[in-house]
């Protein structure tokens, strides 16, 4: 799958209390959607839209292991990440809810705020139409890959219980 | 070639004679927590389709995020929780006026020994390290489908190895240690992979500091902390074991990605500045810091012996009128022995607010929350931007000595400030 989308840019240690803050934790998803990286910047969610990119630099996602903050940028509508690294367990949650990560370690460089970036969800390829940058992202191991394509770990685990996939 | 001990406990739980660094395994879960605040793993578990919980009295769900609720939204995640908890007959759920934070109840009461290996809806997981078995934190979806299954899937961990040399002076502790690694080696310095404490410090530390030093692991970036047990972990754990246990040591000729060294006999109190716990200097490079607020608890630091530190450096004194000081025992054990002991009375003498057992401000949901502008000296363990309130407040991070001291003197103060 290929996507396109506008680039938001964060910096190094975006930690799970700016992308998803506490006060917020028993907020209906819909409201944790409209605040989600509010710490780091409070104006996100007015000034990005659905479908739009986030590149960020290293240790994204660290800190708490609340799946909120991978799942309130998804349910506002940001289409994928990419940044040098992420934490582990932020890793662990956007790969079993199905928002897509890519790691690349060169991106948070090469790519600036407001570029268009496609990225080819498939083979890693990414590339900034504004400055014509072309960037790989590094490959997760076989066995993530397959979790991937299983659609994420409820399908997975679904899968292993010998029941049918849940629709996407 | 030799195993560590996070190596060992790995295999162990995963049927293999040995396994590298970077091997992905599907490991046996010994035990899987879930607090209020993986309260959506439910939901997902439901998603999932099992029938039924894969071992009803390896479950643990204990709320201690938003105990006792302090909103509609709140009182109905646990009330779903408990609801759950009936419906599957689930052994431990663990009500409030019962338990506490769960980290603490986990160790406190056994429900976690040495050798096993846990998984908790939190990032803080991997206190358990501090008595010796393997345990990280996962998100909901990973917890659900540990739930269903009894088993997760993990990538083995190359193990860093810190070694530290000497006594500690009085005055300086585990939370001061593990501030100061995390302050050499940066908060993403041990990603991914497995710290393993050990050295003549470590012997010397009571549970309370290597659970302190265990529980700030991920401050790191670590996937699990981990102190190989000895006769102090031994004696501790045969007190609540109601099951047979394996202690791991790592062996002598085990790998390790890195190797740290230091001697820490003259370690000064370390205070961790906002907004990273990795931010961290000695209190002497403090400089002139007002509080506003101090809070004496989490699971980091809300043990009897934490307490107890406090209460002898506010004995006979008062909190300073501009600092209100926050004291909320980690669970009910802790704060019945801190009753029995007489610290109570010290604390609320000295003009502490004490509360009931649970997370309290440290996650900015509860019972605490800064105001504008606001700073807080904090036994936790995390601060980052908006932590326990709104972007514009700061929270630092000391030892219980560091927080009661500068709790006195309403700006950050060595404990030796107040003697
Ligand atoms: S005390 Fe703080 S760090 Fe510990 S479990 Fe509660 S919220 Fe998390």
């Amino acid at each position: 799958m290929v996507i396109t989308g506008k680039v938001w840019k964060f910096g190094d240690n975006i930690d799970t209390d700016r992308i998803a803050p506490g006060q917020y934790s028993t907020e209906a998803t819909e409201v944790q959607a409209q605040h989600c990286l509010e710490g780091a910047d409070p104006d996100f969610t007015k000034k990005a839209k659905p479908g739009d990119i986030i590149v960020a630099g290293k240790n994204f996602g660290c800190g708490s292991s609340r799946e909120r903050a991978p799942q309130c940028i998804k349910d506002f509508g940001i289409s994928a990440i990419v940044a040098s690294y992420y934490s582990r367990i932020f890793t662990r949650s956007s790969i079993n809810i199905g928002l897509p990560i890519l790691e690349c370690a060169d991106a948070a460089e090469k790519i600036n705020e407001g570029d268009t970036v496609e990225i080819d969800l498939d083979s890693g390829v990414i590339k900034d139409l504004t400055n014509g940058e072309v960037l790989m992202a590094s490959q997760f191991p076989p066995f993530l890959q397959s979790l991937i394509q299983a659609g994420g770990l409820v399908n997975y685990t679904r899968k292993k219980l010998g029941k049918e996939p849940l629709a996407k | 070639m030799g195993m560590t001990i996070t190596e060992k406990i790995l295999a162990a739980h995963s049927d293999k004679e040995t396994v590298e660094p970077g091997e992905f395994i599907d490991a046996r879960v010994d035990r899987l927590m879930v607090h209020d605040g993986g309260w959506s793993t439910l939901g997902v578990f439901e998603q999932i389709g099992a029938d039924r919980v894969w071992d009803r009295d390896r479950l643990v769900l204990c709320p201690d995020h938003s105990i006792p609720p302090n909103n509609i939204s709140s009182a109905n995640q646990i009330k779903d929780e408990r609801d759950f908890a009936r419906k599957h007959k689930i052994t431990h759920f663990i009500e409030m006026g019962r338990g506490g934070i769960a980290h603490a109840v986990m160790v406190e009461e056994g429900l976690i020994l040495p050798g096993e290996l846990g998984i908790a809806t939190d990032s803080h997981t991997c206190t358990y390290g501090g008595v010796g078995a393997f345990s990280a934190g996962t998100g909901s979806t990973d917890a659900a489908a540990v739930m269903a299954l009894g088993t997760i899937w993990l990538k083995v961990p190359p193990s860093i190895k810190f070694v530290y040399h000497g006594r500690l002076p009085d005055g300086v502790y585990g939370k001061d240690l593990i501030l100061y690694t995390i302050g050499q080696i940066g908060v993403d310095g041990a990603r991914y992979q497995a710290m393993e404490f050990t050295g003549e410090a470590i012997t010397a530390l009571p549970m309370s500091g290597r659970f302190t030093m265990a529980n700030m692991a991920i401050e790191a970036g670590a996937k699990n902390g981990i102190v190989p047990p000895d006769a102090t972990t031994i004696g501790y754990a045969n007190a609540r074991a109601d099951r047979s246990f394996t202690p791991y040591q790592s062996d002598p000729d085990a790998r390790y990605a890195a190797v740290y060294e230091w001697d820490v006999s003259k370690l000064r109190p370390q205070v961790a500045f906002p907004f990273s716990p990795g931010n961290v200097r000695p209190i002497d490079d403090a400089g002139e810091v007002t509080i506003d607020q101090a809070f004496l608890g989490s699971c980091t630091n809300g043990w009897v012996d934490d307490l107890r530190v406090a209460a002898n450096l506010l004995k006979g004194k008062k909190v300073n009128p501009n600092v209100r000081l926050l004291v909320i025992p980690a669970t009910q054990k802790v704060y019945g022995e801190a009753m029995r002991e007489g610290l109570l009375d010290i604390l609320l003498e000295a003009g502490g607010a004490i509360c009931t057992p649970n997370c309290g401000p440290c996650p900015g949901r509860h019972m605490g929350i800064l105001g504008d502008n606001e700073r807080c000296i904090s036994t936790s363990n995390r601060n980052f931007v908006g932590r326990m309130g709104p972007r514009s407040s700061e929270v630092y991070l000391a030892s219980p000595a560091v927080v009661a001291a500068s709790a006195i003197k309403g700006r950050l103060a060595s404990p030796e400030e107040v003697i």
